[in-house]
């Protein structure tokens, strides 16, 4: 049985005897009484729990803020763990963060603190990771109820450069696929599609874990016992983007944020859906398959990937096959996957000539939000009239869905208000949405036929139609 | 040489670097004692129902299960309640609401003890609910008797006025979300004692509620708090029941108990802040001037009395923020409903009974097509007879019109709404709008007997002083400020001074700290415990090197006895060796206030604390997501004791409460669950929400015209009704988007859907788009 190894602020620790469900919050507060790492949500919305973690991907050196409450302690295998007692030691000089926190008052009741302060600290470590994005971007998983926030960009902006240098990670080298098993529960590491395979082949009730940033709070909120998990994040051959002609192949161990470059030089829009998409810790963790895969209704990604005309290369054993989105997903979470069966790729076609492509999500708080609708939408248009329509919804029925009457409504027309008043009056056909917590039906029905208005109006008078997030005020 | 100066200078927060380094140590992170349980409590899957079956056989026998307890189990009375006797800390017989404390478990691990709760089989006989406050009125349902304000005849007034409306809208509730959920830890000790650590506002009554709970005397209960991560009125009362069931359940096992909620649980477990639905009828001149008014406030109480009785009071003192109404009346009910029972939360009320009155003045203004920062002017306080409350109060110190000048100016709002319907004009989705609102904020508790304070003071004999008081710090930078307050008295560093946590064994009988009170009541309590330990020392020195007593001077860390000098050090020992005693206790209470509740008449407050803001929105109309584009704050808090906290507070009470009025948003289900109980459902404002452009200045020529603490005023609650400016800035902008139909309907807070309909209802559902080209 192989123990866990990594380094906590740069001394190397072996974990033998603990559940592979163990997170590294509780690792880090109940078993190593660093205490300066806080619990204010166990779900990845808070960001009190921000450490940062040191990983070598592709020979790189990248250092990542995330949430220790929901990250399970094996997939530390091999990295390093900074926290907040790392920082600076009792009576030695303060981080410059820390020190800039303290001359602009950017802590009040100061239990977001550390968080904030490992989220910016992340960022610092490893700039060009996080090139696209504001401080407000860096900050966006990290919750403040006392202070407003004004301090604390302040403070971030006048940070000194310099600050401590971790070290980096041990390079471990194991023989074989780490087999870690502790207190009656099982966590392997296949290093290979190859190997991945196999171990759902051996175990075929095993849950396939990627980021875990839906799992972790299978754990931490519902409580769920998971004894036996494969984890497909030391999969090396996963971990790949590669350009092909026809377009895209992200593997299943991308996670989000090292999709964006990509993603963003080809298609603007996807930029934008990503850099609101959760927060900086959970992009950090979250793959982009896993967030197809989870089946969500209320997720970002599927509804985008649907109007590009994604299809999922499933595998199985040695057996591939290539599903397109459009009938990947059956029911309230229940897809095509098979058992025993994982997803190993997903393509993204090359946008066309004559390809416009838009992605909009309405939430309640523009960042860190789950979308209560989110509109995508691929036109194909020739002289002015609509040759091909793909408009995909979230949010507004059980599954990430196109909407067929719609798309018909367009496909033949010129791109016109008669068209696109036609298009909403068939949206109105092709869902029956609900009320929740996020929005009424009603509220659902109205905005997303305003999506497809909004769309039109983007499309034809630009000007006329601004995001609200792209509004800066005339002084 | 020169006085030292600690008060108005903008030191750090007295545990910054502890904060930024993580070694500020809260309640979970203090070591655990020896043998430590840990509790979970079982909560109600109905909102109201009779508890039939019972049964926690699988409960008792999970993993790690020390004991299980109900209820029965409880040595003393099953009661947390504040105020009344009227809210079990586990429900017994019959459930109240979803989410309800039914039992409780202390277990080997935090874990074992969650997982062991959901084993419970409960069997339930649903009872008739009432979830909303629609459905409390509809059954009237009064948790607590009508309560009603009057002055001269508003009926027969307003049948004379020229102008006349009336309206009702809804305002929603909110969660603290402090980022440190509730936690305690209690410790038994030998003779029946009981040792707490408790994240609370309000030790002593926590201390009260645990010896109620334990069947003890007060005498035997301890209560300590440090910090608190956040409190915001949250940890006022709803501290009670987790020291309570943390206390019970240690007295049961013999070994200390923590308890510690989960987020959910928490966010399902304890009170928020009041929804309220507001009626008005207001008849007014030509002017907008209003002639009389009446309010009916419906508040949604919960379902317990907690502190729903004072808090809906002071809606009704804050019914008319800072405005003269010559006739008036305030009708307010407070109803039961079967849901978690509503508390304190920043502000106590006022923020509703605020939000009523201007929306009342806004809905003037639009009726009569002026602006409406002209009708709000109109409608200020003024010299007398203009200077009368609802509640026969003389407003003595009324500085709103320099204030509003000042940031009328400042913030160029007159040009800025041209410029804005300039811009509207030329763009047909994105509208915006804008609005400029006053903040008058009554200070002291209106429950008269809290207004008290105690300090305890000790000098040791190095010269270092420790300084306790009743007040508790949640990061409002209470402790700092007090310090400040003794170290300028004392004329010694901050450094010498050591802060301690509140403990109810140091200073006894505290009030909670709330009210916005904590600095003007213990600031006053220890500054005469310092002034008393100075005077005994002053004595002393003067006796024995025989110079008179006034030639007795500290100053700059010294003691001056007219040639000579001596340091506090040295002073101190020598005091001490002459058997001169070195602990002092210091009281205050707060002068002047009285109010009469049966005549609704009094002076329920020492003073006001004043503020404006300006805020300009922009709404998608497509979408009716909006945004808080630029915000100019301007707040009085008096003389400043330390600018930097008080910008912090103004700060952050204002995003604070742009959360309440914009994305957060409370949401319960049919069956009465609450289902935004964590923070990916409850939006609190995170940092793109701050205004782009975000101007906040304290008011320079602020000064308390009563003798508070160094001239200084409250400032912690009254910055977060800035807030209703921004609310008042996105129905400008809606009302801007559909010109001419009138004003929008909207109640908060205003959420994209709230606003997207606000602008169909205006534009009567003409199809979106034919208003978005006519608007060309
Ligand atoms: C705080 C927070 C904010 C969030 N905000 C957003 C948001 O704004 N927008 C949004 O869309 N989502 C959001 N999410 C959800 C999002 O993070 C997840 O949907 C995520 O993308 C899932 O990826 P993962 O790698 O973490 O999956 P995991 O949690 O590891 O797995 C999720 C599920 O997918 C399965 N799975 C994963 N990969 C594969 C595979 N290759 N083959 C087969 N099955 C697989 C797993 O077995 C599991 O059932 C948020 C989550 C959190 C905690
Ligand atoms: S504790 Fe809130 S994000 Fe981890
Ligand atoms: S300082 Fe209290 S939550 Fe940020």
């Amino acid at each position: 049985m192989a123990p866990i190894r990594f380094t906590v602020n740069g001394a190397p620790v072996e974990v033998t005897d603990l559940h592979p469900t163990t997170t590294l919050l509780q690792y880090l507060r109940i078993h190593r009484r660093l205490t300066g790492t806080k619990e204010g949500c166990a779900e990845g919305d808070c960001g009190a729990c921000t450490v940062t973690v040191g990983e070598w991907l592709d020979g790189r050196l990248r250092w990542r803020a995330v949430n220790a409450c929901i990250l399970f302690l094996p997939t530390l295998h091999g990295k390093a763990v900074l926290t907040v007692e790392g920082l600076s030691a009792e009576s030695q000089p303060l981080h410059p963060v820390q020190r800039a926190f303290v001359d602009h008052h950017a802590a009040q009741c100061g239990f977001c603190t550390p968080g904030f302060v490992m989220a910016l600290v992340a960022h610092r470590l490893d700039p060009e990771n996080g090139v696209h994005l504001a401080t407000e971007d860096v900050i966006a998983g990290n919750l403040c109820r006392c202070t407003g926030y004004r301090p604390i960009l302040d403070a971030a902006a006048a940070a000194e450069p310099g600050g401590l240098e971790p070290a980096p990670p041990p390079a471990l080298s194991d023989e074989a696929m780490p087999d870690y098993r502790a207190a009656g529960g099982r966590f392997r590491m296949p290093r290979s599609g190859d190997e991945l395979a196999a171990c759902l082949r051996e175990t075929p009730d095993a849950t396939l874990l990627a980021g875990g940033t839906d799992i972790g709070l299978w754990v931490t909120k519902a409580l769920r016992a998971l004894d036996d998990l494969v984890w497909l994040g030391a999969c090396a051959d996963l971990q790949r983007i590669d350009a092909t002609s026809d377009g895209l192949r992200i593997g299943a161990a991308v996670r989000l944020h090292d999709a964006y470059p990509i993603l963003a030089e080809h298609w603007p829009e996807l930029g934008e859906l990503l850099r609101r998409f959760a927060c900086v810790q959970i992009r950090q963790a979250g793959t982009v398959l896993g967030n197809v895969l989870n089946a969500s209704p209320i997720g970002d990604g599927s509804p985008a990937f649907l109007a590009l005309g994604a299809s999922l290369v499933l595998r199985k054993g040695d057996r591939r096959r290539t599903v397109p989105l459009d009938t990947f997903f059956l029911a309230y979470r229940k897809t095509a996957l098979e058992p025993v069966e994982f997803a190993e790729a997903l393509l993204l076609p090359w946008p066309a000539d004559g390809q416009v492509f838009k992605a909009i999500k309405l939430s309640k708080r523009f960042d860190q939000d789950i979308s209560a609708v989110m509109g995508a939408f691929r036109l194909t248009l020739a002289d002015g009239v609509v040759t091909d329509a793909r408009l995909a919804f979230g949010g507004l029925a059980a599954i990430p869905r196109r909407s067929p009457s719609a798309e018909a409504a367009l496909v033949g027309h010129r791109l016109d208000e008669a068209a696109i008043e036609a298009a909403c009056a068939a949206f109105r056909q092709d869902f029956q949405p609900i009320d929740d917590v996020r929005a009424t039906a009603a509220y659902r029905l109205e905005a997303g036929q305003n999506l497809l208005r909004r769309l039109f109006l983007e499309l034809t008078r630009p000007a006329d139609a601004p995001r609200i997030l792209d509004l800066e005020i005339a002084a | 040489m020169t006085r030292l100066q600690a008060v108005a200078a903008p030191l750090p927060h007295d545990s910054a670097e502890l904060h930024v380094t993580g070694r500020a140590r809260y309640v979970d992170d203090l070591p655990e004692p020896q043998g430590c349980l840990h509790a979970a409590v079982g909560q109600s899957a109905r909102a109201h129902a009779r508890i039939v079956r019972m049964d926690l056989s699988r409960v008792a026998a999970a993993p790690g299960v020390v004991a299980v307890l109900t209820g029965a189990d409880f040595p003393g009375l099953n009661q947390i309640g504040p105020v009344l006797l009227d809210e079990p800390a586990l429900a017994q017989h019959s459930v109240d609401y979803h989410g309800q404390a039914v039992f409780a478990v202390a277990a080997t691990s935090y874990e074992l003890a969650r997982r062991a709760v959901t084993l419970a089989e409960i069997d339930y006989e649903d009872l008739p609910a009432a979830i909303h406050l629609e459905d409390a009125l509809a059954e009237n349902l009064d948790l607590l008797l009508p309560y009603e304000m009057r002055r001269g005849d508003p009926d027969a007034a307003m049948a004379r006025s020229a102008h006349f409306l009336e309206g009702s809208f809804r305002l929603g509730g909110q969660d603290h979300f402090y980022l440190e959920g509730q936690i305690a830890l209690a410790a038994p000790g030998e003779d029946g004692g009981m040792d707490v650590h408790a994240s609370t506002q309000h030790p002593t009554e926590v201390q009260h509620v645990v010896a109620r709970c334990l069947g003890e005397i007060d005498a035997k209960v301890r209560v300590e708090c440090r910090r608190m991560g956040g409190g915001f009125g949250g940890k006022e009362t709803q501290a009670n029941q987790i020291a309570a069931i943390a206390a019970v359940l240690a007295r049961k096992t013999g070994r200390p108990v923590k308890f510690r909620l989960d987020r959910d649980v928490d966010m399902t477990l304890t009170g928020k802040r009041h929804d309220f639905r507001i009626d008005y009828r207001v008849g007014f001149d030509e002017d907008g001037r209003i002639e009389a008014i009446t309010f009916g406030q419906a508040a949604r109480g919960g379902c317990s009395a907690d502190l729903t009785g004072a808090i809906a009071d002071r809606a009704m003192f804050h019914a008319d923020n800072a405005y003269f109404f010559p006739h008036v009346r305030i009708r307010s009910r407070r109803l039961k409903t079967h849901t978690v029972s509503n508390t304190a939360f920043r502000g106590f009320g006022g923020p509703q009974g605020m939000l009523g009155i201007e929306e009342v003045i806004d809905e003037i203004a639009r009726h009569l097509g002026r602006d409406p920062l002209d009708v709000r002017r109109a409608n200020l306080y003024g010299p007398a007879p203009r200077n009368l409350t609802p509640y026969h109060m003389e407003v003595e110190d009324f500085v709103l019109p320099e204030i509003m000048d000042e940031l009328e100016q400042s913030s160029g709002y007159r040009e800025r709404r041209a410029a804005i319907e300039a811009w509207n004009r030329t763009s047909p989705v994105l509208k915006r709008g804008i609005a400029l609102t006053p903040v008058k904020f009554g200070i002291s508790f209106t429950t008269s007997h809290l207004n008290q304070a105690g300090a305890l003071i000790q000098l040791y004999t190095d010269g270092s002083v420790l300084l306790n008081h009743g007040g508790t710090e949640m990061g409002q930078g209470l402790y700092v400020k007090v310090q400040q307050i003794v170290a300028e008295e004392l004329q010694i560093p901050t450094g010498l001074i050591r802060i301690t946590a509140a403990d109810t064994s140091k200073v006894p009988n505290t009030s909670p700290t709330a009210a916005s009170s904590g600095t003007d009541m213990n600031g006053m309590a220890a500054l005469a415990a310092a002034r008393t330990l100075k005077e005994r020392l002053t004595t002393f020195a003067a006796e024995k090197y025989g110079v008179p007593a006034h030639k007795v001077v500290f100053q700059d860390g010294a003691i001056l006895l007219g040639e000579h000098r001596m340091s506090l050090r040295e002073l101190a020992k020598e005091a001490w060796m002459a058997r001169v005693q070195l602990s002092a206790t210091g009281y205050y209470a707060t002068p002047k206030i009285h109010y009469d509740r049966d005549q609704a008449h009094g002076r329920p407050f020492y003073y006001f604390a004043y503020g404006a803001a300006c805020c300009e929105a922009v709404i998608d109309t497509l979408t009716g997501e909006n945004r808080i584009l630029r915000a100019d704050l301007l707040h009085d808090v008096g003389r400043s004791l330390n600018p930097a906290i008080d910008r912090g507070q103004i700060e952050g009470g204002f995003v604070q409460g742009l959360g309440w009025l914009t994305t957060e948003e409370l949401w319960w289900t049919k069956e009465g669950a609450l289902a935004s109980h964590a923070p990916s459902t409850y939006k609190i404002p995170c940092a793109s929400d701050l205004p782009r452009d975000f101007r906040v200045a304290i008011w320079e020529r602020g000064r308390n015209q009563e003798r508070s603490v160094h001239r200084s005023k409250a400032v912690g609650e009254p910055p977060l009704m800035l807030a209703i400016a921004a609310f008042q800035a996105i129905k400008d902008a809606i009302a801007q988007a559909v010109p001419g139909r009138g004003s929008p309907r909207l109640d908060a807070p205003a959420t994209p859907e709230r606003v997207l309909f606000a602008v169909n209802e205006l534009r009567g559902r003409t199809a979106a788009l034919d208003l978005a080209r006519a608007a060309e």
